[in-house]
């Protein structure tokens, strides 16, 4: 990440990671979260759900930094981060919705 | 390390705690915006730390309309037109509840529209997101009061050549206290949106310019629901503040989004109290409101 | 359960029907009222308007006609008694949200006090040409609960009856009066608050989780759900199953419908309401309701004076239509006439009943002003002939 200036708490400073839930069978492969992910982590696979639709995959391992907007601009409930801490382990997601 | 798992137990989608999943999935369409604006607005009641027992929606006929069949709240599917004038009695009756009207723009503003002047110049109470997709979507794509000019429809197959509303200054001269209009992309906003108009006292005005792809952009040959969220995305301008005289939408024009009016101005039932106060003193019985054992 | 005292203007009055009817809605605890003016209703309103600030209730004018009624519709959701009253048009525009109270299965009462029609009509006149569009007004198949009272003091009785009604059977009640009773002044005697008999709303008792908003259980009539407590319960106007949700088939419209209509044709012996006078051994049986009644009282008496074996029925309930009693004095009696202000509209229900059995006969007139005693005088004399 480049700044400006050097924050003074940079050595605190922890980008946070997510862990990306896609519930398939509901997607209706609508691409608003691949077109809209900031860090770009997602793309519309070649597999099909029952219905027909190919719904996203993740592409860029590693990448998501759990802002959620996937999970607030999805119109079908498909898709929600939950932030991974550290130790790899899950926490509940903060930013509820 | 972050990849897409399928654990052996699914998580639970946060947004399952609000919604009745018993009738998911929803059936509106493939890139249809209507998902996202409730998405937005279950933030925003989650960051208001609303008390859900507490909150009713009241919507009307159409694809917004079904809104209240998939919120797990009180919630009450009226008649065409008639959203307001039910959560105007049911606010009245109730003004412990926190009232919310979820329709679209046909069913709020066309049908509707005396109601929404009456209730707005009434200042009462209540939440109103009017969901703007320049159509009448569930009905097959007809020509609504907001569609702009030369948009085609099923009833305008050659263009609409009236003038549509402008919705925030109608909302605004009607008297509204809280008027503000973004779009179903500006998620964050609009989820701030809504918490405002939903703390605010008074009636609250939430203009939502959501995308239409089965009719609207396929009529108008602006190809789906995510084209329309790039076409928002390239060409809205926020302006909060703006007067509401210079919002107007223009097809395919920009759109000015922003917060426009937020005033302060004493509610229905805080007028009628006071004035009736004024007149009998303490003989005057205000309106305590049933509590559902009334 | 009794009604409160400071909610009843306990006494002797004299007062007009609208008003009394105003003052039984209070009675009965009304306390939400959406109405717009028309003539000749707006009394009531003018009435409850004045009252309502002394005993806690809201009276709102509503913009039109269509948004009183979804207003009462939603603050009786709330669980405020309410009510409206309208006329002729006013009533027209009602109809929409009336089918919604039907099908939310939501008690309100409205109070028609017909005047001349059709469309604008005679405003300050009498009429009662809209008894069928009390039962069909509303699209669909739906039954309904209609009481006409023939005086003031009726009209307090019948407003807080049909409060009870509603209640008890969960849906809208008409008060289908006239403007002739609406606007005469009368001697009305508001009785002490605990010897009037209301009905409370009931409410379930099971638990938010557990309850759904039309459970028919046994044919009863499912308790409501009070909004606000953690039910969070959806109830919608299209076709709907026990949980409120919309069910689009036709296996869910049959259920729906025949609630509705079971929910009346099943209670008719409660609901029904005759006042009958020398029915037993009649030849000749006049049957009306409302002001016209009162009016079909002289030429009566002048019948039977001349030996004539005349009774005489008044329906306080018109709508559901006493089938089943015209049904069995058909096959008695020689002839029915009925008295009314229309062309003949409740009538076609008595004639449908009579089914052949006896001689049928109407008394119209266009309404504008009342029958002439003389005139059903006549028409009692000639209908043997």
């Amino acid at each position: 990440m480049k700044f400006w200036r050097t924050p003074l708490d940079i050595d605190q400073l922890k980008i946070p990671q997510g862990e990306i839930h896609i519930v398939k069978e509901r997607c209706k492969g609508c691409g608003f979260c691949v077109e809209y992910c900031p860090k770009g982590v997602l793309e519309l696979s070649d597999e099909f759900n029952s219905k027909g639709y190919h719904p996203p995959v993740v592409v860029k391992s590693g990448e998501c930094v759990n802002c959620n907007l996937c999970e607030m601009i999805c119109p079908d409930f498909a898709i929600f981060c939950l932030r991974v801490d550290a130790e790899n382990k899950e926490v509940a997601n903060e930013s509820k919705t | 390390m972050s990849t897409s798992v399928e654990p052996a137990v699914r998580e639970e989608h946060p947004m399952e705690r609000i919604l009745r999943m018993d009738r998911i999935p929803h059936i509106w369409c493939p890139t249809c915006g209507l998902g996202t604006v409730v998405t937005a607005l279950a933030a925003a009641l989650d960051e208001a730390e609303a008390d859900l027992d507490k909150v009713a929606v009241v919507s009307g006929i159409g694809c917004t309309g079904r809104v209240a069949g998939y919120m797990k709240l009180d919630s009450f599917h009226t008649t065409h037109g008639r959203a307001i004038p039910f959560a105007f009695g049911l606010s009245t009756a109730r003004p412990d509840l926190k009232t919310i009207v979820f329709s679209g723009d046909g069913d709020l503003v066309s049908i509707g529209g005396n109601h929404l002047i009456h209730t707005a110049r009434r200042n009462a109470n209540m939440t109103v997101i009017c969901v703007n997709n320049f159509i009448y979507a569930m009905t097959g794509g007809q020509v609504a009061p907001t569609t702009p000019i030369t948009a085609k429809s099923s009833t305008s197959p050659f263009g609409n050549f009236e003038h549509p509303f402008n919705l925030p200054l109608l909302a605004a001269s009607s008297g509204a206290v809280y008027v503000a209009r973004w779009t179903a992309l500006h998620v964050r906003r609009l989820t701030k949106a809504f918490r405002e108009a939903i703390d605010k006292r008074g009636f609250s005005f939430v203009e939502v310019i959501a995308p239409c792809s089965t009719l609207y952009a396929r009529r108008n040959k602006l190809g789906t629901g995510l084209d329309l969220m790039k076409f928002y995305h390239d060409n809205c301008v926020i302006k909060h503040g703006c007067d509401p005289k210079e919002v107007e939408i223009d097809y395919q024009s920009k759109i000015v989004v922003g917060k426009f009016v937020d005033i302060e101005k004493p509610t229905y039932i805080e007028c009628l109290n006071e004035g009736y106060k004024s007149i009998f003193g303490d003989k005057y019985k205000p309106y305590g409101g049933g509590d559902g054992n009334n | 359960m009794k009604a409160k005292p400071e909610n009843v203007l306990t006494g002797s009055h004299y007062l007009d029907g609208n008003h009394a009817s105003a003052e039984g809605a209070i009675a009965a605890g009304c306390r939400f009222f959406g109405g717009y003016p028309i003539t000749p209703s707006t009394e009531i309103a003018e009435r409850i308007s004045q009252r309502f600030p002394l005993v806690g209730g809201i009276f709102v004018q509503m913009e039109d006609e269509l948004a009183s009624m979804a207003s009462i519709v939603g603050a009786s959701n709330g669980g405020v008694k309410s009510m409206s009253c309208t006329s002729g048009p006013g009533f027209s525009l009602m109809m929409e949200n009336f089918g919604l109270a039907i099908m939310m299965e939501t008690p309100v009462v409205l109070v028609n006090v017909q005047r001349g029609g059709p469309s604008t009509g005679l405003p300050t006149l009498p009429g009662q040409a809209d008894m069928m569009q009390a039962k069909w007004g509303s699209h669909g198949d739906y039954e309904v609960i209609a009481l006409a009272p023939d005086s003031p003091q009726e009209s307090f009785e019948l407003t807080i009856h049909a409060f009870n009604l509603s209640e008890k059977y969960r849906m809208p009640v008409l008060i289908m009066t006239d403007e002739c009773v609406g606007h005469m002044t009368e001697k009305v005697v508001i009785p002490p608050a605990d010897e009037i008999e209301l009905v409370e709303r009931k409410f379930t008792d099971k638990k938010p989780g557990e309850a759904w908003p039309f459970e028919w259980n046994n044919g009863d009539i499912p308790p409501m759900l009070p909004v606000g407590k953690g039910y969070k319960f959806h109830i919608t106007g299209l076709t709907h199953d026990e949980k409120g949700y919309p069910v689009i088939n036709a296996e869910a419209q049959k259920k729906n419908v025949s609630k509705l209509m079971n929910k009346v044709r099943n209670n008719v012996d409660d609901i029904i309401w005759l006042e009958e006078q020398d029915t037993e051994d009649a030849e000749i049986i006049v049957m009306s309701y409302g002001i016209s009644s009162r009016v079909a009282q002289p030429a009566i008496a002048k019948a039977k004076e001349e030996g004539i074996k005349i009774g005489q029925i008044r329906m306080i309930t018109v709508w559901p239509f006493p089938e089943k009693r015209v049904r069995e004095l058909a096959k008695k009696v020689k002839a029915m006439i009925m008295v009314e202000l229309n062309y003949g509209q409740v009538f076609l229900e008595m004639d449908r009943c009579a089914a052949g059995n006896c001689r049928t006969s109407l008394i119209p007139h266009a309404g504008g002003t009342v029958h002439k005693p003389d005139d059903i005088y006549k028409v009692i004399k000639d209908v043997l002939k």
